[in-house]
Formats: structure tokens, sequence, C-alpha cells
């Protein structure tokens, strides 16, 4: 088989439906303005549900960012908000997402005017100041979801209070939208979002096959869905259909990369714009990463979730997911990945972008040395502003990295 | 089996050449703008000091910054790897490395076979590289070789707290404008360099014994503030700036 023909049997079948269903959906939000429907901006770690029951379109700024990233637009826009007074040591989410508001610039030109705005401090506490800031510049209500940091585990006071603000999230909704909460529906919606993550992570378990049919570079292209539409029937089927592909691939003995020698995990979010870049110099080292602890964090507290009740214990599975938990917690689950996908070293992504992921890694990475005697290398980077990203300081490092992985082997 | 090591690192360029394991010769030269026209010369260079024919040379290894740019090399390793081995062949009893170049620097743990444990790098910072020292030695007005040495002669060091090149740089000129000891300060400059290095060297746990390795190594300052912080003596060996030469061309042995 020729090098060309290998390539296009590695190519995922799937891509292109979730290219379709991207596009659709962000025409439908472009166009809510003609139809009618409420937009709603909301965190990447925020409960999405109740918005998905009262028909509000959920908007990402942080799934638009990753779309800013990988266009290379990031740097400019970086830049435009830094001139607007913005600190360049803030998050480069926030940073490309104001400064795009304003200019009405960026990928798709740029995201629809929200109707409201849904910030939850589950993932960092500088969406707070992002959404506040959007809130007063685009003049919209903005609810904040308040989910106290779990530096060991969930009090009951924790709890309760949490809780009472699913009540408020529900009211507010009601005020905004001017209509009822359908119970009946979020019953349904709750099934849909549990089964949409239990699919996510299947698809994300093929990887423990050698070799894995898939990499964490395509576990970030293919995350859109459970982010953007949990809960909605279009995450269930389109996974169902991945994972069938995936299976496919083990069956067939199709690998990721072409020769899967060494297992990677990864750690804290991508550097978007240099997916490809990364992918083929791992590739050239043989090494496939076939874990992250990024795609995971959109199904890893289903064990919080009662299926039955899901509008109740959501509010336990949103307060503890991965980057509102201490570093003891957050090096068990590492330590957990790193068995289940038998991998040979770790790569954290030291994001400057992202104090919560990145400010533990050094005391994670120790505990893994101790524990499992793993190489780990560290990449200090920005997720979306290119200007902080060194190709040649990072190409060392890994060959660096990946010559201490072979010798281990 | 005769065998080289080149090393391209951003200011200069090194050659070692072996026999059967036997160093014949090394050489340093300036890297320039191009890393070809700059690792063919020293190879040359090294070959006609030392009376051999390219043709004698069976197996080439190539490192440092510009090791993917030398054509005529069997093959490229990183740096990392080849301190590590070159640390190891000149004493097989040091665990740790201290490699300070022109525009990085980095720790390793070296085990008993020398093979690479752990490393660490700086990050996107010149503080604590062969690069901070030279922009403070022009600050100063000395040259670059007698730097450390004129550190040894302080009274009391002065405190250099800025960690960026640029700073450091202006708090330097704002203590020569108060009239403070040159010594002195130059001084607070290897504490301050020597500060980073260090605090960079206790995230993978550097053991002893310590080598120091990379150009600035020759500079006497660095490795006593060095040994200061460690509370150690750390070894330098007279072929300290061409260890990462010599360390290919230990590899390329094995290939």
């Amino acid at each position: 088989m020729s090098t060309q023909e290998q390539k296009n049997k590695r190519k995922f079948r799937s891509a292109g439906r979730m290219r379709e269903i991207m596009t659709e959906y962000y025409i439908e939000a472009k166009s809510a303005s003609q139809t009618g429907k409420p937009v709603a901006w909301i965190t990447s770690g925020g409960p999405v549900e109740p918005l998905i029951v009262m028909d509000v379109i959920p908007v990402y700024p942080e799934n638009y960012g990753a779309m800013i990233g990988a266009s290379h637009m990031g740097s400019d826009l970086c830049a435009k908000a830094e001139a607007m007074g913005y600190s360049m040591d803030l998050c480069s989410y926030a940073r490309a997402d104001i400064a795009c508001a304003l200019e009405n610039g960026g990928p798709i030109g740029g995201l629809p005017k929200p109707d409201m705005l849904v910030c939850c401090n589950n993932i960092c506490g500088t969406v707070l100041k992002w959404y506040e800031i959007q809130a007063r510049y685009f003049n919209v209500p903005l609810f904040i979801f308040d989910t106290p940091f779990c530096h060991t585990g969930f009090s009951d006071a924790a709890r309760t209070y949490v809780r009472k603000q699913i009540d408020e999230y529900i009211d507010f909704l009601e005020t905004v939208c001017r209509k009822k909460f359908d119970l009946d529906k979020s019953i349904e919606v709750g099934h849909r979002s549990i089964q949409g993550q239990r699919l996510w992570q299947k698809v994300l378990d093929t990887a423990t096959h050698k070799p894995s049919p898939m990499t964490a570079f395509d576990a970030f292209f293919f995350l859109a869905l459970i982010v953007t539409l949990r809960g909605t029937q279009t995450v269930v089927d389109y996974y169902t259909e991945l994972l069938d592909e995936m299976n496919e691939r083990i069956e067939q003995g199709i690998g990721a990369i072409e020769n899967e020698r060494y297992r990677i995990l990864w750690d804290n979010l991508p550097i978007w714009y240099r997916l490809k870049w990364l992918s083929e110099k791992f590739a050239s080292h043989d090494a496939c990463l076939v874990a992250d602890t990024y795609t995971t964090a959109w199904c890893g507290t289903m064990k919080y979730i009662d299926e039955n009740n899901f509008i109740d214990s959501m509010a336990e599975a949103y307060t503890r997911i991965y980057l509102n938990i201490g570093v003891d917690e957050m090096a068990e689950s590492v330590l957990g990945m790193i068995d289940k996908y038998e991998v040979d070293g770790v790569v954290m992504h030291s994001n400057r972008s992202c104090k919560p992921y990145s400010f533990g890694q050094y005391d994670i990475q120790q505990i893994i040395q101790k524990e499992k005697g793993l190489p780990c290398m560290m990449i200090e980077s920005h997720m979306v502003d290119e200007r902080s990203f060194s190709e040649s300081q990072v190409d060392a490092r890994i060959d660096a990295f990946m010559e201490i992985v072979s010798q281990r082997k | 089996m005769r065998t080289a090591g080149i090393d391209i690192g951003s200011i200069t360029a090194k050659a070692a050449i072996l026999d059967t394991g036997k160093i014949l010769g090394t050489r340093v030269s300036f890297t320039g703008y191009n890393v070809e026209i700059a690792a063919k010369k020293v190879f040359e260079d090294l070959l006609e000091e030392l009376g051999l024919k390219a043709q004698s040379i069976e197996r080439i290894v190539s490192t440092g910054y510009g090791r993917n740019g030398v054509a005529f090399a069997h093959k490229a390793m990183t740096e990392i790897i080849c301190h590590g081995t070159g640390a190891h062949y000149l004493n097989p009893r040091v665990r740790t490395v201290i490699d300070v170049g022109g525009q990085d620097s980095k720790a390793l743990l070296v085990d008993e076979n020398g093979a690479v444990k752990d490393f660490v790098m700086n990050d996107k910072c010149a503080a604590g590289t062969g690069r901070f020292l030279e922009v403070m030695a022009r600050a100063m007005e000395v040259n670059l070789d007698d730097f450390g040495a004129l550190s040894l002669n302080a009274g009391s060091p002065s405190k250099i707290s800025s960690i960026c090149t640029v700073f450091a740089e202006s708090e330097v000129i704002s203590l020569i404008s108060k009239g403070e000891v040159r010594e002195n300060i130059i001084a607070g400059i290897h504490d301050s360099a020597a500060s980073r290095v260090y605090a960079m060297a206790q995230r993978i746990g550097a053991t002893p014994p310590i080598m120091m390795t990379g150009g600035v190594a020759k500079n006497i300052g660095m490795v006593r503030a060095l040994e200061k912080k460690f509370n150690q003596t750390i070894e330098v060996s007279d072929l300290a700036q061409v260890n990462g030469a010599i360390g290919a061309a230990v590899l390329a042995g094995r290939l």
C-alpha cells in the first residue's frame, strides 16, 4: 500500500459529519436573531442542560477561542485586547474573546450577540471578570453559578449551597425567556446528557487498544460536540457513529499513527495553533498521544450523577470537575489514566493562559515520577497566543524527552 | 572506530574526534549565521589540526540547536543526551550535570550507565544563561573572560532582584550610578544567575556528584556561586565547553 493510501486509511470517516454538525450549529446560532431563539453565552464547564430544556442556544466563547487559535488569529486578537488595556498575563481565550466582541472579527465573523450570559467558575476565576465585562458590553443579564473549590471531598454545606443555585438558575432562565421550565423535558435532557457523556468516555476508552485507533489530537477535534451540545440527541447519535468507527478501526488493526511504539499522556489544554506540528512531531518519534486529561473532563464526573435525578445531582458533578479539585485528587486521576492507557511518558503543557490547570503541574509531575517512575516533560506556552510558543525550544525538548522514553523501553 | 561529534550551539560550534573511545582532539569556533558552514568549518579545522582525512571518520553525530542543519552527520541527537553521555565519559561517578550554554541552561540526572533519567530546561527567559552574563559584562565594561574572576573579589555582593535580563541590566546601571563597588555588583550578577540555575536544578532533585558543562563552566564566578547554592563542590572539566561534542562522538560509536 502506498503512503498516501495508508494516510487515507487512517482518516476518519466521521470527521466530515462533525464539521457539518458544527456548521449547522453555528448557522443556527448566528441566525437566532431572525428565528427568535434566545442565545446564551456559557463557560465550557457550565451546566448547559437547563439551557437545552429552555430551547436556548448555548454558545461557547471558549470553543470559539479554540477556533481562533486553530485559525491562527489568536496573536492579533490578544494584542488588540492588550491595546485596550488588558494584561498580557490574562487568559488568551478571554483576551481573544473580548477583542472579538468589539471588532466583530475572528472566524465566522464573530459570535452571535448574547441575550444572556451564564458563567460557572468551576474552571477558573478569570471567567467571573470576563463575563462581567461582556455583560456590561452587551448590556444583558448575567447568571453566576458559583462552585466552591473542593480541596478535599465535597461537604454537605457545599452541596446545599450549589443545589440552591440550580433553583436560582432556573428562576433566572424563566425570567429571561419568559416561560416555565419544563421538568419532564429536563429529565429527558438529563438522560441524553448522561448518554452522551457515556458514549464520549467509550470513544476515549478505545485508545486503550494497541495500536490506538485515535490520538489525543483527534480527541481535541471530536470533543466539540460534548462541550457545546451536551443533552441533545445530536450528540448521542454522533458519538454512537464515532464509536462504531473506532471499533471498526480496532477490528481492522488501523492505528492512529503509522507505527505506534510509544504511548504518551497529554496534560492541559491543547496548543490550538500547533496541533498539526505537534502531532507530526510526536508521530515522527513513533509516539502516539493516546489520552489526555482535558477531553476526559467532559465525562469525568459521571460517577456523581444520578441519572434519575439529574437536576439535583448535577450540583455535585459540576462542582467536582477536574479543574475544581485539589492537586492530590488530580494526581490520582492522572495516575489512573497512566495505568489505564499504559503510557510510557507524560507531556505537560504549562499553559500560561490557564492558571488553575497549570498551577499544580510540578507537584503532579513529582507524584508521577515517584509512583510510576515515568519521564515527564513540560512545554511552556499559551493555548491561543502564538507569540508565546518557541518552536526550537519545544522541538529540542520533545526530541530529548523521546530519547529518554525510548531509552527506558 | 573513529567517530566525531559536532555541537552547534547558539554562539559557538564545537567538534570532538574520538578513536575507540579515546579523545584525539577538540575544537571551538563561532557559529555565525550559517549552521552548515560553521559545522563544516569546525570539523575540517579539527581534521586538519589532527592531520586526519574526513573519510577516516566512520560515524558522526550532531547535536545542539543547529543539529538538524548538519547534513554530513549520520544522526542528530539532542544536547541533553549528549551532555549526559559526555559527562559520564569524563567521570562515570557524576549523577547530575548542569549545562549552561549561550541561550539555555539545563540540568539533567544521569544513572550509573550514563543514561539520562530526567532533565529540565530554562523556559522562555535568558536569565541564568551565558547570554545574561554577556549582557551584564558589557554593561559593566568588563571583558567576559575576566568577569567571573572579578566576582571573587567582592566584599559583599549586591542584591540584583530582577530576574529579567533587560530589567536586571537597568538595575545594574542604577547600582553603577549609585557608586556601588564594581566587584560587588559583578558578584551580585553571578548570584542572581546562579539562583535561577539552582532553583531549576532543584526541580528534578539534583544529586551529587555534580558536574558543570557548557561554555559558562569556564566562568569561575558562576561555578563558585553555584557551589555556594548547592553547598558542595562542583566538578568542572577542562573539556567542559566541548562536553556536548564529546558525548555526541561517544554516541556516534554506538550507532
